[in-house]
């Protein structure tokens, strides 16, 4: 049997690729550009995008290994691809503790004694360095690596029923989200409380993509394509950003009904909120429905720099923490005034594009071989 | 969602100017907010009787951020100026502010010493301060929503009505501080309960876009933060008279 499919799908890089600028642009504190993101007109955001996704192509790429060269082959290159994940994981790490350690040393108001507070860690490097690599300190816009990390860690036995029997993982994948909300498990975090992204709710929407991968979605093309399922999450949408105008402009929340606030109140990202689930849902189905793979535009310039960026996600990723870092750091030592926030999001974008497409063309050179021929003497300094 | 969809979502959130507050003569231009930020729904009907009664005792419970350091730090923090602008606004109502206020507090850790703060200051209104060192420390948030309803219900049954005042605005530790979830957080349990909360944070965020105050500033001096808590005593007093005047339009639900 064969359920992988061998084409790309080009509108999961288009997406994932968006999905990494909208990321990049609400981890720059106190961003302006940020309100464009998506978080702010609905329940879910950019991570649900990049997790299913994500999902998605793991399963594409690792699913084929699996088939061809067995379970052995295709579970050492997860967990050789879970470690470059640590690996960049800790390099960000690094990163943010040199930033960290120079706001420490230049600021100083005694508006903020108490938020300064936040800077003692670096009293205590040892537990915290140590904490850090064991995953359980996560500073602030750093818990998507090791969310995926996790969730790659736990991958290839799930790989392995997807393609057995892919109704079954699903199920099972749903039974531990279930059995998570209704035990509260998560995993413990440094100094105190929970991971920030439970591995054990957001496993679902990572299961569920690489279930659509692995021939899913071809069993939901009628669903997907009926107007009544694109109505209701039509319908969805619109109820989700009602709501969330209403945290702008508090004055709007006497018209939502009690029970309806305390229906969906609080919609709980940690644990991946049904609320956002769903959310994530309509906004897939209605995107798959106006954006048919064979768009023709999908090939065209406009949309190749989001492409581009979607096709590298990892580095693309965390170049988007490091320079959402660097953009805080300017906005705090040169300027924050809006236009500078604005050029500081079109450069970090224009600089994650131009580094994938760095990333590109390497590949390419890379794969175009032959190598260069081993230089015979007489040949050496040729004839230019 | 194409980038398309996002830009026209975005043209009808932000068109429209913002609607100034009226503001007492005597407030500080520096003060000026978007009405939005401290208008709010419901009622204090225990500081209404208070003031009824000409007598008007309020218990601020805080952490650090509801002190400022040095000799003056008491006398100019916002509880204080709170104080000194409720005296103006309500002549002939006596008005005692007291505090329980001590730095790096958790919510749930405030809440141990709300009984005894309650019994000895038997406060008509309780103003408290919480939700950054919860975030700092990154409290389990189901943790922060218990410590949270269990101090409002003291409050209550103390026969005090209650307002959550959230964390402060602080651009230069926003990359360390994520507030996000406690924010929410205080936002959702102060509509289930039906208190009022006041917007700390998105005030100063507005102050800091209209380049108010310049909270990146890095100074060891302290007239800025004496100019802050003293803008956010007085809207605090905006709040707190506000929500105990009657209705005026019909209010649509919100009771």
């Amino acid at each position: 049997m064969d359920p992988v499919p061998s084409g790309r799908d080009l509108r999961l890089d288009l997406f994932r690729g968006l999905a990494l600028w909208l990321i990049f642009l609400d981890h720059i504190p106190s961003n302006a550009v940020s309100w464009i993101t998506i978080r702010n007109y609905g329940f879910s955001d950019a991570t649900e995008i990049f997790v299913f996704i994500s999902g998605y192509t793991a399963a594409f790429v690792y699913g084929r290994a699996m088939q061809q060269h067995g379970f052995i082959v295709a579970a050492a290159r997860v967990l050789k691809r879970a470690w470059q994940i640590y690996v960049a994981h800790v390099f960000l790490f690094a990163i943010y503790l040199a930033e960290i350690a120079y706001v420490a040393h230049s600021f100083d108001n005694p508006l903020y004694t108490e938020e300064m507070g936040v800077l003692d860690f670096l009293k205590n490097p040892d537990v915290t360095i140590l904490e850090a690599l064991l995953l359980k300190f996560k500073p602030v816009n750093m818990d998507v690596l090791p969310l995926y990390i996790v969730l790659l860690l736990g991958f290839a036995p799930m790989l392995w029923l997807l393609i057995r029997a892919p109704s079954i993982a699903l199920i099972a994948s749903a039974t531990l989200y279930t059995l998570m909300w209704i035990f509260d498990w998560n995993i413990p975090a440094y100094p105190s409380g929970t991971w920030a992204f439970n591995p054990l709710a957001w496993q679902l929407l990572f299961v569920f993509g690489a279930w659509c991968a692995l021939g899913g979605a071809q069993r939901l093309t009628r669903w997907i394509n009926s107007p009544v399922l694109v109505g209701l999450a039509a319908v969805y949408l619109v109820f989700a950003f009602c709501i969330a105008m209403t945290w702008y402009f508090p004055w709007l929340g006497v018209y939502v009904p009690k029970f309806v606030g305390d229906a969906i109140y609080p919609i709980d990202k940690t644990n991946l909120d049904v609320l956002r689930i769903l959310h994530f849902l309509s906004l897939a189905v209605i995107t798959v429905y106006f954006v048919p793979d064979t768009w023709p535009a999908l090939r065209s310039r406009v949309f190749w720099p989001a492409i581009v960026c979607g096709q590298h996600s990892l580095e693309t990723f965390c170049l988007g923490v490091f320079l959402s870092f660097a953009g805080h750091f300017v906005f705090t030592e040169v300027s924050n005034r809006v236009i500078v926030q604005v050029l500081v999001s079109l450069t970090g974008i224009a600089i994650m594009v131009a580094t994938a497409a760095l990333l590109s063309w390497y590949k390419r050179v890379e794969r175009q071989g032959p190598r260069p021929p081993s230089v015979k003497p007489g040949y050496a300094g040729g004839d230019v | 969602m194409s980038r398309g969809l996002l830009l026209l979502l975005l043209a009808l959130v932000l068109p429209g100017p913002p609607v100034w507050a009226d503001q007492p003569p005597d407030a500080p231009a520096a003060c000026r907010v978007a009405q939005h930020q401290v208008e709010n729904s419901f009622k204090l009907p225990q500081v209404a009787r208070a003031i009824a009664a000409k007598h008007l005792d309020i218990l601020v419970v805080g952490a650090g951020s509801s002190s400022l350091p040095g000799p003056d730090g008491v006398k100019n923090s916002y509880p204080a100026r709170l104080q000194a602008s409720l005296e103006a606004a309500l002549p002939g109502v006596a008005v005692k502010v007291t505090t329980d206020v001590k730095a790096r507090r958790t919510a749930a850790e405030m809440v141990e010493g709300l009984p005894a703060d309650l019994a000895a200051a038997k406060p008509a209104l309780v103003i408290w301060q919480t939700g950054t060192v919860d975030a700092m420390q990154s409290v389990d948030p189901d943790q922060f929503n218990r410590a949270l309803d269990m101090g409002i219900n003291a409050a209550r049954s103390a026969g005090a009505d209650i307002v959550l005042v959230n964390s402060q605005y602080s651009p230069r530790t926003d990359s360390m501080i994520a507030l996000g979830t406690y924010a929410d957080n205080m936002r959702w349990v102060a509509v289930q309960h039906e208190i009022p909360l006041f917007d700390r944070f998105s005030i100063m965020k507005l102050w800091a876009d209209l380049g108010t105050f310049d909270f990146y500033a890095a100074t060891k001096k302290i007239d800025m933060a004496e100019k802050v808590h003293d803008c956010i005593g007085r809207l605090l007093a905006d709040l707190v008279i506000g929500a105990t005047k009657p209705e005026e339009p019909p209010a649509i639900g919100g009771q």
